[in-house]
Order: C-alpha cells, then sequence, then structure tokens
C-alpha cells in the first residue's frame, strides 16, 4: 500500500515522527562532553600552572610524583613520593594529573547517569526517546562488551577517596605560608569539593549499598540507621543529573581558575593580598 | 480591569486551561489507517472545542467522518492503559493529552504503537505483555505470625508502593528501543515487568528469588539504562532510578562483584 511502513513508521538513523526539539539536549550533552574531555586532556598534558600560593588544581590532586622545575607547579614536599624518579619511561608525560585522572575518569565513564547521556548522545542508542537508534546487528545492551559496568562500585570506593583529598586540598587552601586566610580560590576549591561530594554521595550503587539492598528497612536497628542513610543518599540521588553536571562544570573552572591565576592572567582576590 | 484582561492574566497564570476565550475552530489530523497487512495516512479535518482531548477528537472524526475508525479506550480518565498510541511521535495515552498542549497550526499525527503488532488502525495487539508477565515468578510470602497476621511497616512498603501505580498502559514497553528497535522481545521483558520484578523482589514478606531469572531470563542487561520509559510514564513512575537500577545492583551482588561472592562463601549471606 503507497509505500508506507508498517503504522506510518519510517526506517533510518535518527529519524523520528516527533517534531519537537529532541536532538537540543542530546546535541548539548555531546558538545558538553566533548568541550570537557578536550579540555581536561590537555590541561593534564601541560604538567604546569597546576598550583598557586596554596591553590593546587583539582586535576593534579593528590599529587604522587612532582616535577618541581615545571613552571606553576606545587613545591616538592606537597608530592606523596617527591620527585619523578629517574627511572621515569619517556614516554609517560611528567604530569602529576596523568597518574591519578583514570579513577574520576572511570567513576564518571561507569555512572549510571553518564552511561545514559553518552548512550544517547554518542552512542545514539537511542538518540532520544522514540527516535530510530544507529542500527546494529545484534545488539546486546550491557550484556557482553560493556560487561564492565557493572564495576561501577569499585570505581566509587576510589571516588569516596578523592572527595577526602579534595576537602583536604580545599582546607589547605585556606592557608597560606602558615597564616589563615581565604581567597576566592579557596573558596572555588571548597565548593569543587563539595559538589563533588553532592554527586559522588547520590551515586546509585552507593544508594544500594547503604540500604537499597536490604528488603525490609524496620527489621533490625541497624537496617533502620540504614534506612535512613537511604533516604538522605536518594534526595541526592534524585538529584544525580543535577550535579553530575554542577560537578563536571566546576572541576574543570576550578583547573582553569588556578591555572590563569597561575599564570597571571587573572588576578585572585585573597586576604593575603596578592 | 475588564473581565476578559482577568481572564486572560488567569490563563497566563495557569489557573484556567480553557477559558471561554478559546475559539471553537478546524484543526487537521493525519491518522493512520490499515491493519497487519499495510495502511496509509489519512487527513482528517475537525472543529476542535475548548477542554478537548485526543481521544475526544478521534470519537468526534468516528462520529462525523470515519465510522471504522478503530481505537481502544475504556475509562477516559487515564487509569485504565487503553488508550495508548503515538502522538506526534510520542508515546501517551489520547484521553490524558489536552487539545491545548499543541500549537494552533500544529497537524496531529496519531500511529498505532510501533512495539506491538497492528491489530487495526489504532488498535495493537499486546499480549505479549501478557505472556512476559506469565514468566515471572509470582509472589512468595513467608508464613503468617503466631496471631495469623502480616506484619510490615510503612517505611518497608513505601519504596514498593510506587511500582503498584502502573496501569499497564504500555507506553514504557513501546518507547524501550531494547523491544522497539532492537529486536529483544525475546531476551528482555521490558521495564513494566522490570518494575514489577522490583515490587516482589523489594518486598519485606517476599520470599522467592528471582535474581538469577531477572539477569539470564528477564534479561536486566540488555537495558541500558537510557531511560525513555521514565520519560513516557503516565504514572510517573521512576521506573529507572527506583526499579531497574536497584535491580541492576542487586544482579551485581550476585553475579560480578568479588567481594560479595567471598562474603557469600564465608558467611553464606
Ligand atoms: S531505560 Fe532500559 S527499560 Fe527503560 S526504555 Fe531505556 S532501555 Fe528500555
Ligand atoms: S510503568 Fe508507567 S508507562 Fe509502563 S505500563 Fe506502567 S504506567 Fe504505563
Ligand atoms: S551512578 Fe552516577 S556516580 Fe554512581
Ligand atoms: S481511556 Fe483509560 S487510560 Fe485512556
Amino acid at each position: 500500500m503507497n509505500g508506507q511502513a508498517r503504522g506510518g513508521y519510517q526506517s533510518g538513523v535518527a529519524v523520528t515522527v516527533r517534531n519537537d526539539t529532541w536532538w537540543i539536549s542530546p546535541l548539548l550533552t555531546f558538545l558538553g562532553f566533548s568541550t570537557f574531555i578536550i579540555y581536561s586532556t590537555w590541561s593534564a598534558l601541560q604538567g604546569n600552572h597546576y598550583y598557586y600560593g596554596s591553590y593546587l588544581s583539582p586535576f593534579y590532586s593528590p599529587l604522587i610524583f612532582i616535577n618541581p622545575y615545571a613552571v606553576g607547579s606545587a613545591p616538592v614536599e606537597h608530592a606523596w613520593l617527591g620527585a619523578y624518579p629517574s627511572w621515569w619511561p619517556t614516554f609517560i608525560p611528567q604530569s602529576p594529573a596523568f597518574l591519578i585522572l583514570a579513577f574520576p575518569g572511570a567513576f564518571r565513564f561507569t555512572c549510571y547517569y553518564y552511561r545514559k547521556a553518552y548512550y544517547r548522545s554518542f552512542a545514539l542508542t537511542p538518540p532520544g526517546c522514540a527516535v530510530n537508534p544507529l542500527p546494529r546487528r545484534d545488539y546486546r545492551g550491557e550484556t557482553f562488551l560493556l560487561l564492565f559496568q557493572n564495576l561501577h562500585r569499585y570505581a566509587l570506593y576510589f571516588a569516596l577517596l578523592f572527595i577526602v583529598i579534595l576537602y583536604y586540598d580545599a582546607f589547605r587552601a585556606f592557608v597560606r605560608d602558615g597564616r589563615w586566610g581565604v581567597g576566592v580560590g579557596s573558596l572555588v576549591l571548597l565548593l569543587n569539593a563539595t559538589f563533588l561530594a553532592c554527586y559522588t554521595l547520590g551515586c546509585h550503587s552507593w544508594r544500594h549499598l547503604v540500604g537499597g539492598r536490604l528488603d525490609c528497612f524496620s527489621c533490625d536497628s541497624l537496617s533502620k540507621k540504614r534506612y535512613r542513610i537511604w533516604q538522605r543518599v536518594t534526595f541526592l540521588n534524585e538529584r544525580h543529573q543535577l550535579f553530575a553536571w554542577i560537578s563536571l562544570f566546576w572541576v574543570g573552572f576550578s583547573d582553569l581558575y588556578v591555572r590563569l591565576v597561575s599564570m597571571g592572567v587573572w588576578r585572585d582576590f585573597s586576604t593575603w593580598g596578592n | 480591569m475588564t473581565v476578559r484582561a482577568i481572564l486572560v492574566i488567569a490563563r497566563l497564570n495557569g489557573r484556567i486551561q480553557d477559558s471561554p476565550l478559546q475559539k471553537i475552530m478546524k484543526r487537521n489530523f493525519k491518522i493512520w489507517r490499515g491493519d497487519k497487512n499495510g495502511g496509509q495516512f489519512v487527513d482528517y479535518r475537525t472543529n476542535i472545542e475548548p477542554g478537548m482531548v485526543v481521544l475526544d477528537v478521534l470519537h468526534r472524526i468516528q462520529a462525523e467522518s470515519a465510522g471504522d475508525l478503530a481505537c481502544r479506550w475504556n475509562c477516559k480518565a487515564g487509569k485504565c492503559g487503553s488508550c495508548s498510541m503515538e502522538i506526534n511521535g510520542k508515546p501517551r495515552l489520547s484521553c490524558m493529552t489536552r487539545m491545548n498542549s499543541f500549537k494552533e497550526d500544529e497537524t496531529i499525527t496519531l500511529q498505532p504503537l510501533k512495539t506491538f503488532p497492528i491489530m487495526r488502525d489504532l488498535v495493537t495487539d499486546v499480549s505479549w505483555n501478557y505472556r512476559q508477565k506469565e514468566k515471572i515468578v509470582p509472589f512468595r510470602p513467608k508464613p503468617r505470625d503466631a496471631d495469623g497476621n502480616y506484619r510490615m511497616t510503612r517505611d518497608d512498603v513505601e519504596r514498593i508502593q510506587e511500582f503498584r501505580k502502573c496501569i499497564e498502559c504500555y507506553l514504557c514497553q513501546d518507547v524501550c528501543h531494547v523491544l522497539r528497535d532492537q529486536g529483544g522481545k525475546d531476551q528482555f521483558v521490558g521495564p513494566r515487568f522490570m518494575i514489577y520484578l522490583a515490587s516482589l523482589e523489594m518486598h519485606p514478606l517476599d520470599t522467592a528469588d528471582r535474581i538469577p531469572a531477572i539477569r539470564k531470563e528477564y534479561g536486566s542487561g540488555f537495558c541500558n539504562i537510557t531511560k525513555c520509559c521514565t520519560e513516557v510514564c503516565p504514572e510517573h513512575i521512576n521506573i529507572t532510578d527506583n526499579g531497574i537500577i536497584p535491580l541492576k545492583e542487586r544482579v551485581v551482588d550476585r553475579y560480578f562483584d568479588p567481594v560479595m561472592w567471598v562474603k557469600r562463601k564465608i558467611f553464606g549471606v
């Protein structure tokens, strides 16, 4: 009958009968993530201008090894293991960020929200609701090549550690040359740790582990306590997408802030007056 | 202030959705007509009055010009889940889609659900869903307390209450790309039954263990949590966040987490 597909549905990638602007959200997601990936990779490769006064860029924290001769690098005693050893292979850039970015990277990559976002905007599986996906012969979902997504909770354990580290950095940012004070940078770093905590503590795996896995919340006193925690985590979990974006933007901005202040492009207003 | 101005302001505030100011006007519709052998879009034009929903329009078209136009409906109150169709490409309940939610000059396209076989016009055969439900191990309560009662607290059941709002409209099943586009009907039971499973698995009185089947037979791994089911659910059930993801995490506990595995071997829990 005049060649119309069954029910009036046509085939083809991203074909849909929808006439609203469904494509805006995956497009913005695509642009947002791409910008972040490009900026963070570039910044991580620099290995310089990640420190100013008492501010340490979150991309570079914790510092494992340091090249103390790089401009805008932290004093060598800040590194857990000091300066880069002589045996350091030349093909691995001497940038402290390089050693640690895999952890937050893996955490965000396996996050349930980010999965949704990039399955839609990068993998087009599907690009939007009731919009045709990229055709594939054998869709296996997360049962095959993507099985590793099931280990998200292990990335979470590291992420929890990073909250502590980043709060520690934030508090250090309030002390310069032995004097307490406050600068715009200290606030930027404090907000960074806080946004990151709100994102991490709203994690679905965390929600499951703290209490979601119980069937009975009232059966004993421990379960009752876990139920209270589960309720708090649920509050953050309901805002997980929001904090995923805020914390992503803010961690990039914090790095940029420290970088530009260290380069002398921006001036950091602070009680230390420098 | 004139009455007219008050009405305009009230409408802008969203207090009065269909004021008497809204005029009766002709609107265009494109409705898919056909059966399992094929069909085509047919254009219709009819009067719209304030307060009408898409289902009212279908009834009017049936009365005026297409007495044989097939559509399924029952309650006209968003509670029976019969009137599901795709309206301008979106899976929706036609009895809950108000005409004033569209632009005035917009042609409205109505199609049968894409995921299920067409019977006629806007009516599809959704019996595949009934077969999925039959596959699921039903509620198996533990024995009653000594006084013959079952006991559970509000805190315990609140979480599963959400899933009981489901009206089985199957809009989520229709939009789920695993069933809709990836040919996954043999591997995945779909979001509606994932929340059904969640309501059983999280039930404080239930004793059955469905985790192995959730992974294998019911196919939790086929869902890639892209959340379209949640987007279309007319009952606003958080299908993905509160149902599917918690089940996926329970599957991880059982099959993928080495620490949980060791813990189970040693402590048996
Ligand atoms: S979240 Fe999962 S179940 Fe829901 S529509 Fe997407 S793939 Fe289907
Ligand atoms: S979960 Fe929502 S969309 Fe799915 S069948 Fe139930 S009410 Fe309909
Ligand atoms: S689900 Fe997003 S961080 Fe775990
Ligand atoms: S007619 Fe019952 S839900 Fe629409």
